[in-house]
C-alpha cells in the first residue's frame, strides 16, 4: 500500500468515524439522563438535514441551519413532553418501544412532507468536485467541516459539563437521579434538556453531512444502527469513548475495503458490534462494575 | 317480541332499498381490476413514486374518457417498499383476493423475480417495470417487462468503449437484484467486445460515502473507465467520490440514472457521464419524423403539468405497461385473461416511451437494441451523446 492510498484510507475512514461519533455521542446524552437509547436518534440526523434544505430555499446556509437545529431541538423537547415525561417509573422494554414507534412515526412523517427523494445542501465551500490536497490526496473540504464540526462539538460539551450549573446538573441526575432530586434538582427538566441537546447535535450533524451522505426520510435508520454500534463500543454513555471508538470503526471499515471486497463492510461492523457485545458489553472502555449497577 | 318485529321489518327495508339502488350499477359496464405492486416508498421509491403517479394518471384519464370499450379500471395500487417479501404477499393478494386482472410492476428486478412464479402460477398476466433480463429469459407465459433488456444497455456501453479506444475498465454494482443481474451481464459480455474487468466492486444498497473503495479501484493505473451499475441515490455519490479524488476518468452509468434528480444530487460531478438511455429524457431533440416523439413529449408534458416535477424513464415504464395492457384489451375486445395474454404477445408496433414494442411468443419484452440512446450530461441537463 503507497502512502498517499493510506492516506487517502484514513480520511475516508476519519468522515465515517466522526458521522458516527457524533451520533454515538445524542445516543450516550439521553442515555445518561434517562438510561434509555433513543432509536430515533437517526430521525433527529434525517429531520436537521430536511430541515435545512427546505429552509435554505429562502434563507442563507448559516442561518437556515441555525433554524434548523433550533427546530429540531423544539421538536426533541416536544417528543419528550408528549411522549416520555408522563411516564412514572417506564421499564426499559417500555421506552424503547416508545423510541422505535417514533422513530416510524417521523420517518412516516418526512415521507410525507418532503417525498422519498434524495435533497442535499449544498457544499460549504466550493462544489462536488472541488478538492483541497493534503499530503498528496485528494480531499474534499466538506470532509474538513465534518470533522471539524464534530471537533467542536465534543469540546463544547466537555466544557458544558464540566463548568455550567447545568450541565454538572445533567452529570448528577446520570450519576444517582434520587439524590439529584433530593438537591432539588429537577430531573424532569434535565431529561427533556437532555433530548434537546442530542437532538440539536443530531439536527447538526445532519446538516454538515448531507453534501456528503445525501439527505432521504428514511435515512436516519442506517445511521442510527452505526451511532449505536459506536456507542456499545466505546461505552455506553461515555461521550469522548464514543469519539475514539467511531474513528476506530471508521478506519476499521475503511481499511477493511483494501482487504475484503466492499460488501462485506457493514458484516464487519455488525461483527464488531456483536463481538463487543459477548465479551466485552459494557465496552471498550467503559467499566465492568459501573455497568452491572446500570439497569439496562 | 315487538322491538323484534319492528327492528326486522326495519333491517328488511334497509336491504330492499340498499339492492333497489344497486341494481342499476349491477348491470351496468363492468370494472376491470387492475393490481400494481410498486415501491412507492422505501430506497426504489424514484422508481416507484414516478410509475405510481403514472399509471394512475393515465387510469383516471382513461376511465374520464370512457374506459376501455365501455369498461373502467379499478386500479388496487401496492406499495411494496422495494421489499420482496411484501411483494409476494401483496401478489397473492391481488391473484387470490382480488382477482385482478393483471398486475403492473413491481419497480425492481429483485421483487419481479419473486414473484414470477406467483403469477406463473395463478395465470395472472405480469408486466414488470424492472430491468434485469433474467424476468423474460427464460420466458414465463405471463410475465411480460417494459424496460429495456440490461443485456443491450451493456452492449450498449461496451460499444462506445470501443468507439473509444477503452478496454480496461472497473465495475462497481449496488446490491440490488438490478446491480447484480448488471454486473453478471457486464461480466459475461466482456469478451465479446474485447474488454478486461480489472476490478469489480460490490456496496451496500444505502452506502452514503464510497470514497474507500474510489480510493482502491483508482490506485490501478491500468483502468481507463468506470462503470457503475446501480439504481440507487450512490450513482450520485460514485460520480462525485470519484471526481473528489481527482480521478479524470471516464464514467459510465447504467439505465438506471435516468432521472434528473440524480444529476441535479451530483451536481457538476455529473457533467459527462455517459449512460444508455431511452429517448424520453431528451425528446424535445429528436427530430420531428421520429415516431416515438409524439407519445414521448405528450406524456412528457401531462405528467410535469400534473405533478410539477419532471418526468423520468422509471415514470414512461410505467406509461409503457398500463398502456400495454389498455391496447391488449381492446385488440381482443375482452377481459378474458387468457385473451388479453395472447393479444400482449401478438401485440406489434406499439410506440411506447421505452420505444417501440414488437412482442413474440420467443421475447416478452419486445423492444431491440436501438431502443436505447446514448446520453450524456451537459450542464445539468441530458443531452445525446454523439462523438
Amino acid at each position: 500500500m503507497t502512502s498517499q492510498l493510506f492516506i487517502q484510507y484514513l480520511f475516508a475512514g476519519i468522515t465515517y468515524g466522526s458521522i458516527y461519533a457524533i451520533v454515538a455521542i445524542g445516543f450516550n446524552i439521553i442515555y445518561n439522563t434517562t438510561g434509555i437509547i433513543n432509536f430515533a436518534q437517526g430521525e433527529f440526523v434525517m429531520l436537521g438535514g430536511m430541515i435545512a434544505i427546505s429552509l435554505h430555499t429562502i434563507l442563507p446556509l448559516p442561518l437556515a441551519i441555525g433554524l434548523a437545529v433550533i427546530t429540531t431541538m423544539i421538536i426533541g423537547a416536544l417528543i419528550e413532553i408528549i411522549f416520555i415525561r408522563w411516564l412514572k417509573n417506564p421499564s426499559v422494554l417500555r421506552m424503547i418501544i416508545i423510541t422505535i414507534g417514533l422513530s416510524i412515526l417521523i420517518r412516516e412523517a418526512a415521507l410525507h412532507i418532503w417525498g422519498e427523494g434524495v435533497r442535499s445542501l449544498p457544499y460549504f465551500n466550493g462544489n462536488e468536485i472541488s478538492t483541497i490536497r493534503i499530503m498528496g490526496t485528494n480531499i474534499s473540504p466538506q470532509v474538513l467541516w465534518v470533522i471539524g464540526v464534530c471537533a467542536v462539538i465534543v469540546a463544547l460539551l466537555s466544557l458544558f459539563f464540566k463548568f455550567t450549573s447545568l450541565g454538572q446538573e445533567m452529570r448528577a441526575c446520570a450519576a444517582n437521579r434520587l439524590a439529584a432530586t433530593l438537591c432539588g434538582i429537577s430531573t424532569k427538566n434535565m431529561v427533556t434538556l437532555s433530548f434537546m441537546l442530542s437532538a440539536g447535535i443530531g439536527a447538526l450533524a445532519g446538516c454538515v453531512v448531507s453534501p456528503i451522505t445525501y439527505t432521504q426520510y428514511d435515512g436516519g435508520t442506517p445511521l442510527a444502527i452505526k451511532g449505536f454500534t459506536v456507542a456499545v463500543l466505546g461505552g455506553l454513555g461515555n461521550s469522548m469513548a464514543a469519539v475514539i471508538a467511531g474513528l476506530l470503526l471508521g478506519i476499521i471499515e475503511s481499511f477493511s475495503v483494501s482487504v475484503v471486497p466492499l460488501a462485506f463492510q457493514d458484516a464487519i461492523s455488525i461483527a464488531i458490534l456483536l463481538t463487543i457485545l459477548f465479551v466485552r458489553p459494557h465496552g471498550l472502555f467503559g467499566s465492568k462494575e459501573a455497568a452491572g449497577l446500570k439497569e439496562f | 317480541m315487538k322491538r323484534f318485529f319492528l327492528s326486522t321489518v326495519t333491517l328488511l327495508a334497509l336491504w330492499a332499498m340498499a339492492s333497489f339502488f344497486a341494481m342499476p350499477t349491477a348491470v351496468q359496464a363492468k370494472t376491470i381490476k387492475v393490481g400494481a405492486i410498486l415501491a412507492e416508498s422505501g430506497g426504489a421509491s424514484f422508481l416507484g413514486g414516478p410509475e405510481a403517479r403514472t399509471i394512475k394518471m393515465l387510469a383516471d384519464k382513461i376511465n374520464a374518457a370512457g374506459g376501455i370499450n365501455g369498461d373502467t379500471i379499478e386500479l388496487i395500487i401496492k406499495d411494496s417498499g422495494g421489499n420482496p417479501e411484501k411483494a409476494i404477499s401483496f401478489a397473492k393478494q391481488l391473484i387470490e383476493e382480488d382477482k385482478v386482472l393483471a398486475i403492473l410492476g413491481p419497480s425492481t428486478s429483485g421483487e419481479t423475480m419473486n414473484i414470477k412464479k406467483i403469477c406463473e402460477d395463478g395465470k395472472t398476466i405480469l408486466l414488470s417495470c424492472a430491468a434485469a433480463e433474467v424476468i423474460v429469459n427464460p420466458v414465463g407465459k405471463y410475465v411480460f417487462k417494459t424496460p429495456q433488456k440490461d443485456s443491450y444497455a451493456v452492449k450498449k456501453i461496451y460499444m462506445e468503449m470501443n468507439k473509444m479506444g477503452i478496454s480496461k475498465i472497473a465495475v462497481l454494482a449496488g446490491n440490488t437484484g438490478f446491480g447484480k443481474a448488471g454486473k453478471e451481464q457486464l461480466e459475461a459480455l466482456a469478451p465479446e467486445f474485447g474488454i478486461q474487468i480489472l476490478a469489480a466492486e460490490v456496496y451496500d444498497k444505502a452506502a452514503t460515502d464510497l470514497s474507500a473503495v474510489i480510493a482502491k479501484i483508482s490506485a490501478n493505473n491500468d483502468i481507463q473507465a468506470v462503470v457503475n451499475w446501480s439504481i440507487v441515490p450512490a450513482q450520485a455519490i460514485v460520480a462525485k467520490n470519484i471526481r473528489q479524488a481527482g480521478w479524470n476518468v471516464p464514467i459510465f452509468q447504467s439505465h438506471g440514472f435516468g432521472n434528473i434528480k440524480y444529476v441535479e444530487a451530483a451536481g457538476v460531478a455529473a457533467e459527462g457521464i455517459i449512460f444508455p438511455a431511452g429517448r424520453l429524457l431528451v425528446a424535445d431533440t429528436l427530430p420531428d419524423d421520429n415516431p416515438q416523439k409524439k407519445v414521448l413529449t405528450q406524456y412528457r408534458d401531462e405528467y410535469e403539468a400534473k405533478f410539477h416535477e419532471p418526468a423520468s424513464t422509471f415514470g414512461g415504464h410505467g406509461y409503457d405497461a398500463i398502456m400495454i395492457l389498455v391496447e391488449a384489451i381492446k385488440n381482443a375486445g375482452s377481459t378474458d385473461p387468457e385473451k388479453v395474454r395472447d393479444a400482449i404477445e401478438n401485440l406489434k408496433g406499439f410506440d411506447g416511451t421505452g420505444g417501440i414494442f414488437n412482442f413474440s411468443p420467443e421475447d416478452h419484452n419486445g423492444l431491440d437494441i436501438d431502443s436505447f440512446a446514448m446520453l450524456t450530461v451537459k450542464d445539468g441537463k441530458f443531452a445525446l451523446y454523439n462523438k
